[in-house]
């Protein structure tokens, strides 16, 4: 038998193979996405995003421009905060619609099992239409009901927050201990009654944690949201930028990354409290 | 076999809970002052028909072969700027994890954590708006705007899984003689491999949500017709883009399930 080194990596020709079949597939997207990085160092461009940077310092800390931002940045968290807690009125109900644990039909031969599978298929796809489509269409749509402002941002963190929070609610009340509520639910109890005494126990602290957690990521949103035109810092920072202002649009985005900070403290002290 | 019953008291009375969430409550209805909303107008008759109205100029969605095709196409090219984005900035993220976890040094280190950590707390639609001003409206802005920020939480999640791994198997390829680049080849990427290609997928399909947005500042995709047929008051076309957004969310969250299932599955 004769032995020979392999002086190459077997894998080779698999992998060029491979490569190939990467280049044909990236080709075409590059295409679509009009792929162009010599736009970047086009003179025109750099001029424009030059000046722009170069803006960027030293930031604008003018009293009134500060106080704009403050009054943006107390807008920013109301709106989180009435947000989330309209969230949390949509969210309540339809999580314990569509939680199994608290279902009744399912317990044994029920007449109403048909009726209730259905309300429970429509809860669920009204939550998936309320958390599929992203919170800044909500807020660009709301926009026009309600005019510029913050109210259409309130609504749309409430709207997609509520379907989030309504299953992820339900997967909790799921997850934990459910034979308390069984047990409550087979000797009679109503669904609410089964809810508070059986369920609510167990997964409250898991329950407000992930609300709190949530109220976190609605700041942050309720930044972004600004774009559309929705209220608080996000609109700010958008005028700044369209007047090409860099000054403030720096002092925006250190005033932004410390409320995400300041966020992030705020829901772990809460938790801690509430744990 | 009978489940474990808790069998440990409820909680009593908590006094700091309590406190805790009257204060909650205080700052959630001062909110409302702040706002001056007064959420029983937003359900008054007026408001209600006003919605109706609004919703009403939403249907029917025009299906019409021309548009639909259109959408097809921003669909694909939500599709490529999401995908180039993940894919430059895994790349990128490859290169940026080796001195985040602290190879080259803890100067390097404290730098490289420091950019990763900046570019991702700038959110993407803010780094879509700069690259508006930098390279122009449409997609190449939205693909570098999702790069950056991406870069950012890809380079810290590759530099933690790179530092976490064993170093035994490039050890002992470089005591037996192979260089600093081929021991990191074929001792600690084959290793690290699959973590990381399942976070850059895990960033994929957030890049996919996200891309479908970041037109709304100009940057191509999905977003971009939706603002550009909201601003022409053409509800019929909004409402097909916003059906083709959910459509294409919920088509990226069942196939990442299922494939999270199969994941799971194959590791038992």
């Amino acid at each position: 038998m004769q032995t020979s080194v392999i002086s190459r990596d077997p894998a080779t020709p698999y992998r060029f193979m491979g490569l190939l079949l990467a280049i044909g597939i990236l080709w075409p997207m590059l295409q679509l996405a009009q792929f162009e990085p010599k736009l970047l160092v086009d003179p025109k461009n750099i001029q424009v995003m030059g000046d722009f940077l170069v803006q960027f310092f030293p930031p604008n800390i003018q009293a009134t421009f500060l106080s704009l931002v403050l009054k943006a940045t107390v807008e920013t968290l109301a709106m989180a905060t009435a947000g989330i807690a309209l969230a949390m009125v949509i969210a309540v109900p339809l999580g314990l619609i569509i939680s199994y644990s608290l279902s009744i039909s399912r317990i044994g031969p029920t007449s109403d099992h048909q009726f209730a599978q259905s309300i429970r298929f429509l809860a669920r796809s009204f939550m998936l239409i309320l958390r599929g489509i992203p919170e800044i269409v909500w807020a660009l749509l709301l926009v026009r009901v309600f005019g510029l402002g913050a109210i259409a941002g309130v609504l749309a963190i409430a709207i997609t927050y509520g379907g989030m929070l309504a299953k992820v609610y339900s997967e909790i009340l799921e997850s934990g201990n459910t034979l308390p509520a069984r047990a409550l639910i087979l000797s009679g109890s109503n669904r609410i009654t089964a809810f508070l005494y059986g369920l609510l126990p167990g997964s409250a602290q898991e329950l407000a944690s992930y609300t709190v957690y949530r109220w976190e990521c609605s700041v942050r949103a309720s930044v972004v949201m600004g774009f559309v035109g929705a209220g608080g810092l996000g609109q700010l920072m958008d005028q700044s930028m369209k007047m090409l202002n860099g000054g403030e649009v720096s002092t925006i985005l250190v005033v932004f990354l410390g409320l995400v900070l300041l966020a992030d403290y705020i829901s772990l002290i809460i938790r801690k409290q509430l744990a | 076999m009978i489940a474990p019953i808790n069998t440990q008291p409820a909680r009593q009375f908590c006094l700091k809970c309590l406190l805790t969430l009257l204060i909650l409550f205080g700052l959630t209805i001062a909110s409302f002052v702040y706002l001056s909303l007064n959420p029983a107008n937003l359900f008054t008759l007026e408001a209600l028909r006003n919605m109706a109205q609004f919703i009403g100029r939403f249907f029917p969605p025009d299906l019409s072969a021309d548009f639909l095709e259109k959408i097809w196409q921003g669909i694909l090219q939500t599709l490529a700027i999401s995908a180039l984005a993940t894919l430059i900035a895994a790349t990128l993220s490859l290169g940026l994890s080796l001195p985040v976890s602290g190879r080259f040094g803890p100067a390097a280190k404290g730098l490289t954590r420091f950019i990763c950590n900046f570019l991702r707390s700038v959110p993407e639609l803010v780094w879509a708006a700069l690259m508006v001003l930098a390279v122009g409206l449409g997609p190449f802005a939205g693909t570098l705007a999702l790069t950056l920020h991406t870069t950012g939480v890809l380079g810290r999640l590759f530099g933690e899984s790179l530092e976490n791994h064993p170093i035994a198997p490039s050890n002992a390829l470089m005591l037996s003689g192979s260089g600093r680049v081929t021991s990191f080849l074929y001792g600690t990427l084959p290793g690290i491999a699959p973590q990381l290609l399942s976070y850059s997928l895990y960033r994929w399909e957030m890049n996919i949500r996200m891309a479908t947005i970041l037109g709304f500042v100009g940057a191509g995709g999905l977003g971009q017709m939706l603002y550009y047929e909201l601003s022409l008051l053409r509800e019929a076309q909004a409402s097909t883009v916003i059906i083709a957004m959910l459509l294409l969310v919920v088509f990226v969250d069942m196939v990442s399930n299922k494939l999270r299932r199969i994941q799971m599955h194959n590791q038992g």
